[in-house]
Order: C-alpha cells, then structure tokens, then sequence
C-alpha cells in the first residue's frame, strides 16, 4: 500500500497544495452538488483514506472542465485527483451499468455508443467524400469523432465540413471505419489501463496516414490528441483552425444572409483548455447578417454544460438547475436567437436544457458548422 | 630570496567538518613526504588567530616560500591565507589551497576514500605550489562620485546619505519627478503615516542639496569602465519647457485642449491629465513637460492657430525646438535603484479586472482613498447621475503572486499589509461598509505589523480564507466565486465592489539595466545579489550596489534599510580612494595572437581590445588585456584558439602538472 500511497502523492503532487480554495472557488458544479475537489487534494495525502474516499459518489460529479488546474497556483491538476479515485473503482469493478457498458463499447466497437464499427460511416451517405488512404500524403486528415459520426442530430456537422472543404478546394482525407474513439471519455471515467491501450493503438493508426495537419472535429478529441498524445507525428488542429483559415485565405466566401443574434458557448475543452478563444469568434463573425453577442461569463470564465469528464453515462443526483439551463437563460436574457456552440456534447446539453425551458419558439442551439452549411447555400 | 620552493602544508579539521570524514593524521603525513614540503602540520580551525599565527611562525623560522592550506573552498578563505602570507612578507600569491571540504569531506562519507581522495588534492596543490609566481596588486583611484539610477524612495535615501556624506551624486530618474510610487500612496501601514507627508521633504532635499545633481525625464544610455572609473553617458530628454523659466504655475495645462483628456500615470488611470502636465501637485522638480506622444502640436505639427499653452505661458517658457540633451560624467560607484512594476492585473482574466469598472487594483484604490487623489479621497464609482457609494467591498489578496501559472512564484511581501490598511480606510470613510478580505494566508511578519492586522480585525474587517477563483456579474452586483476553505463551503459572495491586491513585479525595462550593467537576474528575474545573506546590496560587478525593490519585493521600511546599506557599500569605496585590481588576469602573447577577435567576443566584462602592434615591422591588429577590468575568469583562454592567452597563477605550466597527480593526462 506505501508504494502505492506514494504514487498517488507524487503522480498528483498533493504536497504542493496550499489549501487556497481557488479550485473549489472555480468549480463550476458547485452550485449545486457536494463536490469540494480541494478536500480531496487534502484528504487523499492519506493512504488509509483512499478507498473509501473513492467510494464517495461525489467523485463522479467532475465534469473534467478543467477549471481548478487552471486556476491552481502551484501546477497541480486537481481533476486528475478525481479520475484517479474513478480508476480506484473502475479497477474494483464497481461501476455504474451505464459506465461499464460505454467502456466495454470502446473496446469491442471503437465508440462509447454501443453501435457497430461497421455503421460508423454512414453519415457519408450520398455525398461526396475524399478518403484518406495510409502512407499517402494528406494536408488534412479529418478526425469525425464517435457523437458525431452515430448521433442523427449531429451528424449534419460532419456533413457539413464535407461540403465545406469541397467547395474550398483544401486537401482533406476522411478515414475509413478503422477511425476509434479518440478515448478522452475514457480516461475520463477513470479507465486507465483500456486509455492507456487506445492511445498506443491510435497513435499507430493515425501515424500510418502521412497527413501534416490531424483536424479534430470535436474539441474533446482535439484536447486529447493534443495533450495526451505525445507522439503523434501531425500537427493537431481544431476544425475552427481549419475553417478560420479557410475564410481568411478567401478560398470560400460566405454568401447568405443569417439575420441572427448570435452568442457563442466557450466548450471547455477547447476554451480553458487549451486556450482557443478567437477562432470560433473569427468564423462566426464572417456569417454575412449575423450579429455576435457575448456572455458576461465567456471566455476564460466562461460555464461549464456539464457534458464532459463522463458525464454522458453519469446522472449527477441534484434537485437545482443544471448549468446548461442556467446557460440558456443567460443566452435568453441577452436576446440571442442562436445559441452557437463547437462541441457535439454542448449541443446535446444544451438543446435538452432548451426544451425542457421550452424556449424553442425564440432560440435554437447551433453547432457552428450547421450555420456555416445555411450560410454557404 | 631563494628561489628553491620550500613548501608548508597545513591541514585543517575544521572542527569535524572535515576531521569526521577524512583522518587528518595519515593525510598530514603523506604531506610531509612530498617533495620540496619543509614542514606538514594540521590544526582544528587553520583560519583561526593561532592556525594563522603556525603558518607566519614557520615561515619565519623555516624560511618557508610555498604555503598549501588543505582546508575549505577558496571563496571562503583564500583572502585570509593571503592576508597571513602578505603579514609574514611573502607575496600573498604563493598560496594555494586544497579544497577538502566542500570538494571531498561533505561529499563522502566512506573515511577510507575520502582520506585517499583528500591525499590526491594536497599532493596535487603542492605540485601547483611549486611553480607559483609572486604577483603585483596594483590599485587605481576612485573616482569620488556615486549615480543613483531612480528617483523612488529607495534611490533618494542612498543619494541624501551619500551626499550628506559630502560625495558628489548624479541621480537619474526617467519620470518627470521624483518619488516613485511612495508618491502615490495615500498612508503607509502599520503606523499609518501620511506617504506625501513623510516623503516630500526628502524629495525636496535631493533637489537643493549641493552636492546632488538632479535629472529628471532622463535616461541613462551607456556606462563603461570598471569600479570606481565608470563613465556615464545620459539623455536628458526635451521636455519641451526651459527649466530655467518655467514658475510652475500651472496656466498652460489649464489651457491645454487636451486637458482632462489623457489618463494620468501618477493616479493609475483613475485620474486625467493635460498634454503638458505636472505628474503631481508636489512634483519635485516643479517644472511642467509636454508629452510629445500626446501634444497635439508636437505630433500633427498644429494646434488651432497657435498652441494655446505656450500663448498663455506668463514666463515664455515654452520651446518646441528643444531636443535632447546628452550629458557624460565619471562615477566611482553606480546604485540601482529601479524599483518595480506593478501586477498587470488582466493576465488573471478569471477576476475580470478588463471587463468591469468597480474591479480595482490596490494602486488604483490608493488613489481613489487619497485626499490628493481624483475624488478629493472620497470613494465613489461610476460617474455624474450614476455615481454610487460601495457598500459590499472585498479584497482579493495574493492577486500575482505566489502564482506559478503567470510566473511568479514569490510572496510580493506588502500585499498584505498594504490590503488591512487600505481595508481600515476604507472602513474609516465608509463606516456601514461591509468590508472582507479573501486571503490564503497572512503574513504580518514585520516591526508592528501582527497589531495592525488585529486592530483591522478587531474595527470590523471580516477575513475570509479562501482565495476566489472567478468573478462575474448578477444584475448590478460583482459575484465573487470562493470556497470559504475553513467552513468547505463554496459561496457566491456579491459584491459592488473588488479590490485586487496585485503583487510586484520585475521592471518591463528591466534588460536595459541589465545591457548596461552586465547585472544577473534571480530565478524571480529581480536583480541578483552577490549574496543572499552576507552581501545583499553588491551584485557581481564590483561597485555597482543594488537598492529596493529591483532587488526584490520589498516595504518601505525594509526598502529604506537597504538603501542605506547600498549606501554605505558606495561610500566604502568613495572614502578608501583607492581600489584593488584583480591581480591574476589573463595576458595575450602579442607574438603568437592571430588577430582573430573571438576573446573580444566572449569576454563578458569588455576587457580585451583589438590593438595595433608592430611585429617585425609589419602592423597587425592583436587582442590586448584591459588590466583593470579582467576579473580573471579564464572565458578567452579556454577560448584563444592559437593559445596565446594565459592567466596569471592558472597558466598551463602551473594547472597541467596539477592535473597530472590527479590522474588527468
């Protein structure tokens, strides 16, 4: 138990805290479940303490948005504290159904969806799409990602960049069904050993296609080939890169009118992240007629949805307003009519945070690329 | 004297610091069987009045001419083995020491090996020994003046005691005044003294004192030479007014179009200034500047007619031909005394300093509290109909610091003590103001500052453990997100207004000092001490001093004190006249240089130069060896690729032979 004791204290550095409270102070989930990260820097210093602080089901309430290892002022990623408890249950066995069958996805099928490999392609259907072959060289290879490619509601955002790139005239590839989940949920969830695995397995994979530029679709995908591979050989890009790039070089021009109001969602993954701020700006403001509003909480203080860290396969237990309704209200009160987003799981939480406030009438939840592909016709 | 080395070996102990490790006896001995070694002797502490006194009585009575001292690292002691040589009349540089401490006893704990290692280094010393050279110290005189680089506090304590010391002082400072940001505070804890109050005399005093030249708006361009011979070069930039004329009445900023127009330095912003201004009220010198980045005239070349200032101006004191002005001098001893920046509070975007007007930082705070400040001291946000007294008030400490995410991972030292008192004012002026401090720990460390922070406590400041993450706004209210970590209870606290504590930080500038200088910066990137404990105001230049905050976060108080140690440094030097040279420098074999300049090149203090030499009636261009600023590091002869430079005690015939009982071949 020592040897493992101190791995826990060394791997998460948890005698480099000073207890300053900044990670909870920035927790976004706080308002309204019992998660203190900060106790648990605290508390897991002790090796007694740790399986049964493991078992504490607030542990699952993180939604990775990475908030408290920004704000840290010592270097140390207190969400890493939480996945690292996951781990200690996932390695018991003890999980939720929901979470072991999304796993267990993964490793049969390649996605957390529980589809089959052989679907994953399907959203290609009827339109014409440049494919990737290994060991031919590609400027960019087009990351899908495993929501987009299965989910019929995001599906048009793969469909779209297609139509994009082709009227553009840019060298992309699309990989076959040999494409795998990217795994971000997976290490997530706390399932090192299987994350562990994918990465080796798709570092290889994606290391057979000579393509200078990897362009990840989702920016949980981006984030972790960014980050948590570290030996990728092509650069790793976000589709907001590619597309801003895209417009600036006029290589494509914008032409119908959008007449709307406009207020973009930062998704975590790519904003606190890693640090992408303007590029989803820039593209939204050359949709000719639309008018770009801001949230006071944007950017770096921008709200978590609530969608990431495995929250997809995980009900967080609390009677108060989820943070995606509180998100639309917000968009509501500005006078937004699309709430635009570049991230397929903001899409899913907060169109259902839309309905359930049944603001329909007034406002819709966009990805980016779906007001690209209106703005394009 | 007979030129036939006859050496002396003298062990040390120092006490067990090397005796527990390396046995003394066996090592003694094998000394003693060297060649050319007269006598071999260990004491417990070598440096000590008696060890010294062994080696002075065996030199005399043994006629010894060689000393090896196997005891500690040269830096420590290899002056007082000199200064023992030089008393007993033996040139000081027939020395060498054995270091078996630092190099051997406290890297080892095996006896055996550390005895034998010990063994290998004095026998290598003494194989040195032998081929010692005396060597010549030579002094040159010191300029009797000191510059003072910057006119804050801490510059203007170093220049009062230099000059009441009746040593002449050039001061630089780059504003239009003096007295830095102690200027702009409104009281200084814990005593709660007036800042202006306690600081505008002195200011007033570096002006008048006749042995102190001020220049202001001025910038130093290059210095050269080496300790006690620095040769300055300054720009005094135009200001656009005669010195000489203007009264400082103030009528042409009155007139100025620009007046209230252009954000004041001095009030951080919060107040407004003309295009030809007065930074403050109490400026020293009172003399008015045009800024010619923002003079309507001076950067489209019109204003209206004709410029309204320099019309209304009673004294003719307006020249907007004037240019800048270079003034050269000599200086025995250079201070720095830069100071600091402030935090630049939007890096920490979390806080939202950029996007709202009621969140402050500390400085601003300053102003608005200050009675010479834009509100007349009164706190007040938003303007005109919507001006609104703040009731919910919190400070948010360590806002910069001990942050590694923007690269600071010190404590900036005031932050503390500056946010109980700026909070104990607030509370003064706003007596119903719920006021509360977010911190993470305080640190009330100095001369009355504990008492402070529990008066602050005590007259209703609430402090609050916990330090915010983030903040955003509810309606009218600032929403402070903060896990008050002694209850674990996360809050959204709201607020109308947040006041940052911003931390200090090195100078944006702070490479131009270093460019003229050759200073070294710390791991914090302040100015870095000779050392940190027993030299703290020398830097590795010899006569140049460091004073305040270019050292590192400082108080005033301890700002103070150290510029007065800087001081004293200077005067050490101003008062003896003379300075030593180093004695073993490098010196080029004019025959054999090739005239490449590569030695120029690295030599990090400027002492080589290419010169012209005749050699067998042929001119050619060789490096020559600046005596007086060769520091002896050995860069340009590891560096001369024909060999032809070699350092005196170091030269290859006295450290290969050295090297060679070491097993090096």
């Amino acid at each position: 138990m020592t040897e493992e004791l101190q791995s826990f204290i060394e791997k998460y550095d948890l005698l480099g805290c000073i207890q300053c409270g900044r990670c909870t102070g920035g927790c976004p989930v706080t308002v309204r479940t019992d998660l203190n990260v900060r106790r648990f820097v605290y508390d897991t210093v002790d090796e007694e303490a740790l399986e049964e602080l493991a078992k504490m089901p607030e542990v699952w309430d993180c939604t990775a948005c990475n908030t408290c290892a920004v704000r840290c002022p010592k270097g140390l990623k207190p969400v890493e504290v939480l996945i690292g408890l996951r781990n200690i249950m996932v390695e018991s066995g003890v999980v939720q159904p929901t979470v072991r069958d999304a796993l267990e996805s993964v490793f049969r099928e390649g996605n957390p969806w529980d589809k089959s490999r052989a679907t994953r392609n399907d959203w290609m259907k009827d339109l014409e799409v440049k494919m990737a072959e290994p060991g031919e060289p590609v400027e960019n290879l087009i990351f899908v990602c495993c929501t987009i490619a299965y989910d019929p509601k995001l599906q048009v955002v793969a469909q779209n960049l297609v139509k994009l790139l082709n009227k553009a005239g840019v060298d992309y590839g699309f990989m076959d069904t040999s494409e795998t989940c990217c795994s971000s949920e997976v290490h997530n969830l706390g399932e090192e050993g299987l994350f562990e695995m994918m990465v080796e397995d798709n570092t290889e994979l994606l290391n057979e296609y000579a393509a200078k530029r990897l362009v990840a679709i989702s920016p949980h995908c981006y984030s972790v080939f960014k980050n948590q591979y570290p030996d990728l050989k092509a650069e790793v890009l976000h589709y907001t890169h590619l597309v801003g790039e895209i417009l600036e070089d006029k290589k494509l021009e914008l032409t119908r009118e959008l007449p709307e109001k406009i207020v973009f969602h930062d998704p975590c993954f790519l904003g606190k992240q890693n640090n992408v701020y303007d590029e989803p700006r820039y593209v939204l403001g050359q949709i000719p007629g639309a008018e770009l509003l801001e949230f006071d909480r944007s950017r770096e203080r921008s709200l978590c949805c609530e969608g990431g860290g495995g929250k997809m396969w995980v009900e967080t237990e609390s009677k108060k307003e989820r943070l995606s309704e509180t998100r639309v209200k917000d968009a509501k009160e500005l006078g937004a009519t699309v709430l635009a987003v570049a991230c397929p799981f903001c899409v899913l939480t907060l169109d259902d945070s839309l309905k359930a406030k049944g603001f329909e009438e007034e406002m819709r939840v966009a990805e980016i690329l779906e007001l690209l592909g209106e703005a394009l016709d | 004297m007979n030129n036939k080395p006859r050496i002396g070996v003298y062990v040390c102990h120092c006490g067990i610091n090397i005796a527990k490790t390396v046995e003394i006896d066996p090592v003694t001995e094998y000394a003693s069987q060297l060649p050319n070694v007269k006598v071999a002797r260990n004491y417990s502490y070598m440096c000590s009045d008696p060890g010294q006194l062994l080696i002075r009585e065996d030199i005399e009575k043994e006629g010894l001419n060689r000393i090896v001292v196997a005891s500690c690292s040269p830096r420590m002691h290899e002056l007082t083995f000199r200064k023992t040589l030089a008393e007993a009349g033996l040139n000081p540089y027939f020395l060498e020491m054995a270091n078996i401490r630092e190099q051997c006893s406290w890297v080892h704990e095996d006896v055996e090996e550390a005895t034998a290692k010990a063994r290998k280094l004095v026998a290598s010393s003494v194989a040195k020994a032998r081929l010692l050279e005396p060597l010549e110290e030579k002094e040159v005189d010191v300029e009797p003046a000191t510059l003072v680089i910057g006119g804050g506090i801490a510059g203007i304590q170093a220049a009062l005691d230099i000059a009441n010391a009746g040593f002449k002082v050039y001061m630089v400072e780059k504003t239009p005044s003096v007295g830095g940001t102690m200027a702009q505070l409104d009281k200084t804890f814990p005593t709660l003294d007036c800042s202006a109050c306690i600081l505008t005399p002195k200011m007033v005093d570096v002006a008048s004192h006749p042995n102190i030249e001020l220049m202001t708006y001025s910038q130093v361009e290059e210095i050269t030479g080496y300790v006690g011979n620095f040769e300055v070069k300054v720009r005094k930039k135009a200001r656009y007014i005669d010195m000489e004329k203007c009264t400082g009445c103030g009528i042409c900023a009155e007139e100025c179009r620009l007046k209230n127009r252009i954000p004041s330095e001095f009030d951080v912003g919060v107040g407004k200034r003309s295009a030809v201004y007065l930074p403050f009220p109490q400026a020293v010198p009172a003399k008015y500047t045009v800024d010619p980045e923002r003079c309507l005239f001076l950067t489209r070349g019109k204003c209206g007619e004709s410029p309204k200032c320099a019309d209304a101006c009673p004294s003719q004191a307006f020249d907007f031909e004037q240019a800048d002005e270079m003034v050269e001098f000599k200086v025995g001893a250079v201070i720095v005394a830069t100071g600091f920046d402030v935090f630049d509070a939007s890096r920490k975007p979390e806080y939202g300093y950029a996007d709202y007007d009621n969140v402050l930082t500390a400085l601003e705070m300053e102003r608005l509290v200050s009675a010479s400040g834009p509100t007349g001291g009164k706190i007040v946000l938003g303007k005109g109909d919507e001006a609104y007294t703040p009731k919910d008030i919190a400070f948010i400490k360590c806002v910069g610091s001990r942050d590694e995410s923007v690269g600071n991972e010190y404590c900036s030292r005031g932050c503390c003590m500056y946010t109980a008192k700026l909070a104990h004012l607030v509370h003064e002026k706003i007596p119903d103001a719920n006021v509360r401090i977010y911190y993470m720990d305080v640190r009330a460390f100095g001369k009355g500052f504990e008492e402070f922070y529990d008066r602050v406590r005590r007259e209703g400041v609430r402090y609050i453990r916990g330090n915010p993450s983030e903040i955003f706004k509810r309606g009218d209210k600032l929403v402070i997100k903060v896990e008050d970590t002694l209850t674990a209870k996360a809050l959204e606290d709201e607020v109308d207004l947040v006041v940052l504590a911003v931390g200090l930080e090195p100078r944006k500038d702070v490479r131009e000092i270093i460019d003229l200088l050759r200073l070294s910066q710390s791991g914090d990137r302040f100015f870095l001490e000779a050392h940190p404990k027993l030299a703290p105001v020398d830097t590795a230049t010899d006569g140049v001093y460091l004073a305040g905050c270019a050292q590192g976060p400082k108080d005033i108080p301890d700002t103070v004190a150290q510029a007065k140690g800087a001081a004293s440094s200077a005067l050490i030097l101003l008062s003896s006249g003379k300075v030593k040279v180093q004695a073993q420098i490098a010196i080029v074999n004019e025959a054999t240089c090739r005239s490449c300049g590569y030695c120029v090149e690295i030599c990090p203090y400027g002492a080589i130069e290419m010169v012209e030499a005749n050699r067998m009636g042929h001119i050619v261009s060789v490096a020559r060896v600046n005596e007086a600023l060769c520091k002896g590091c050995g860069a340009c002869v590891a560096g001369c690729f024909s060999g032809s430079i070699q350092q005196k005690s170091f030269k290859d015939a006295q450290i290969l032979p050295q090297l060679a009982v070491l097993g090096v071949k």
